[in-house]
C-alpha cells in the first residue's frame, strides 16, 4: 500500500495535516473519476450502460462535494475565497481575483499583512484538536 | 488590511511582539483544550455569527392578528468568553531585542482561565450561558472511584459497559481532570503495568488532560452526540495601553449542545476526602 499523498515524511506531520492530505487525495481521485465518466458517457452507445454510468457519476459528484466541504471547513482562508467564487454568475476570474484580494485584506498568510495583523486577523487558529491525546 | 474588532493595529506592539504573544498564547492554550479533542467541532463561523440553529420554535403563539399563527424560532445564542491580561511594554521591548525569556505570566494565567472555562462549560454546564454540560446532562449515575485509584480501570470499564448497554458505540475517549490525570500517569498497577496503558486498551480512544473538569468523563467519540460550534476561534485582541503596560485579552465565541445525553458517564471522587 502506498502513501503517495504525503509530500513530507508522515512521521513528522501532525495528525490534522495527515487527515487534510488524505482528503486532498480523495478530492483529486473523485475529480479524476468525474473526468473519466465524462469521457465514457461521451462515447457510449448502449442506453442501459449510459444509465448506469450516469448514475455512477452522480456518486462521484457527491463524494467530490463532501471532500471539498470538509477541506473548506478546516481552511478558513480557502473557504473565504471559495465563497467569493462558487455559485455566482458572472466572470469567474474576476470573482477569483476579488475574493483573493478580500481574503488577503483580512489578514493573509502571505506575509504582506499590515502591522498587528496575524494569520486570519488575530485568530490563533487552534480549531479542532479531535483525537489528539495521550 | 481591514481592521477587525480585535483592534490589534492600535496596540503599541511590533509585528515581532505580536508573533511572540500569539505563539505564547497558542502554546499555553492548546494542551488543555480537552473538549476540542473529544467532541464534534464546527466552525469557526466568524465573530458575526450569533446563534446556533436548534430547529425548534417556541410553543406560544405570538400573533395579534386573527387567522394568523406566529411562532418565534428558538436559537442557542453563542457565548462570548474573554480573559483580560496585561503585558509590560518593557518586556515587549526586550522581546524585540531578541530576549528569549519575555515575561508573559499574565498571558499564561489568562490562557489557563480560558482553558478551564471552556472545559468546565462543556463538561459541567454553564447555565447562565445556556450551555448544558456533558456530565451534568448524562442520565447515567456517576461511577465513584476509590480514593487510591487502584480500581480506576474497573471504573472506566464499567463506564464503557454502561455506554454499550445503552446502545452507544465507540470509540470512546476520557477527559481526565487534574487529579485524575496525574494519578493515571504516575500509577502502576500490581505487576508494574502502567495504568495509562490499561485504560488505553479499554477505551480505544484518546485520554485527555482536562483542567477544569472534576473527576473524569468517559464519552463516545462516534460523532453526532456533542456539538461545539465556534463563532470566533480563540484570538488575542487589544483593549488599551498606557506608558507601562498594554492591556490585551484572549477571546472566543461558541455554543455547545449535548445531543445524546446518554453518550457519556462521569467518574467522580469518593466523598469525605
Amino acid at each position: 500500500m502506498g502513501f503517495d499523498q504525503y509530500h513530507e515524511p508522515p512521521d513528522e506531520l501532525p495528525e490534522q495535516t495527515r487527515t487534510f492530505a488524505r482528503l486532498c487525495s480523495s478530492l483529486t481521485e473523485e475529480a479524476e473519476a468525474i473526468g473519466w465518466y465524462e469521457q465514457r458517457l461521451a462515447i457510449e452507445k448502449d442506453p442501459e450502460a449510459l444509465a448506469v454510468m450516469a448514475d455512477a457519476v452522480g456518486e462521484e459528484y457527491k463524494h467530490f462535494s463532501m471532500d471539498l466541504e470538509f477541506l473548506l471547513r478546516r481552511t478558513p482562508k480557502w473557504r473565504q475565497i471559495a465563497e467569493g467564487v462558487l455559485f455566482k454568475p458572472g466572470d469567474i476570474v474576476e470573482h477569483g481575483e476579488a475574493a483573493e484580494a478580500a481574503a488577503d485584506d483580512d489578514g493573509d498568510e502571505d506575509g504582506d499583512a499590515a502591522p498587528g495583523a496575524a494569520p486570519s486577523g488575530g485568530s490563533l487558529r487552534i480549531g479542532s484538536l479531535r483525537g489528539e491525546g495521550l | 488590511m481591514s481592521q477587525n474588532h480585535l483592534l490589534r493595529e492600535h496596540a503599541p506592539i511590533t509585528d515581532a511582539g505580536w508573533e511572540l504573544i500569539d505563539e505564547e498564547a497558542r502554546e499555553r492554550l492548546t494542551p488543555g483544550l480537552a473538549a476540542r479533542r473529544l467532541v464534534d467541532f464546527s466552525g469557526p463561523l466568524g465573530w458575526e455569527h450569533s446563534a446556533t440553529n436548534v430547529g425548534r420554535v417556541e410553543r406560544a403563539n405570538v400573533s395579534e392578528i386573527k387567522g394568523i399563527e406566529a411562532n418565534r424560532r428558538v436559537v442557542l445564542p453563542l457565548v462570548e468568553l474573554r480573559a483580560p491580561f496585561t503585558v509590560s511594554r518593557e518586556e515587549l521591548r526586550a522581546g524585540d531585542r531578541g530576549a528569549e525569556d519575555v515575561d508573559f505570566a499574565a498571558l499564561d494565567a489568562a490562557a489557563q482561565r480560558v482553558v478551564e472555562a471552556e472545559n468546565a462549560s462543556v463538561f459541567h454546564a454553564w447555565p447562565k450561558a445556556g450551555i448544558d454540560g456533558i456530565a451534568s446532562s448524562s442520565p447515567h449515575k456517576p461511577i465513584t472511584r476509590k480514593k487510591s485509584f487502584e480500581d480506576y480501570p474497573g471504573c472506566v470499564a464499567r463506564a464503557v459497559e454502561l455506554l454499550l448497554r445503552s446502545g452507544i458505540a465507540g470509540p470512546y475517549g476520557v477527559a481526565l481532570g487534574r487529579e485524575d490525570y496525574t494519578s493515571v500517569v504516575e500509577t502502576a498497577e500490581h505487576g508494574g503495568y502502567p495504568l495509562l496503558e490499561h485504560l488505553r486498551e479499554i477505551v480505544k480512544g484518546p485520554l485527555v488532560w482536562a483542567p477544569g473538569v472534576k473527576g473524569a468523563v468517559v464519552l463516545s467519540m462516534r460523532g453526532g452526540d456533542f456539538a461545539f460550534e465556534s463563532g470566533e476561534d480563540l484570538s488575542v485582541g487589544y483593549a488599551s495601553h498606557d506608558a507601562n503596560v498594554v492591556n490585551l485579552y484572549i477571546e472566543e465565541s461558541y455554543s455547545f449542545r449535548v445531543l445524546t445525553p446518554e453518550a457519556a458517564v462521569a467518574i467522580t471522587a469518593p466523598r469525605g476526602r
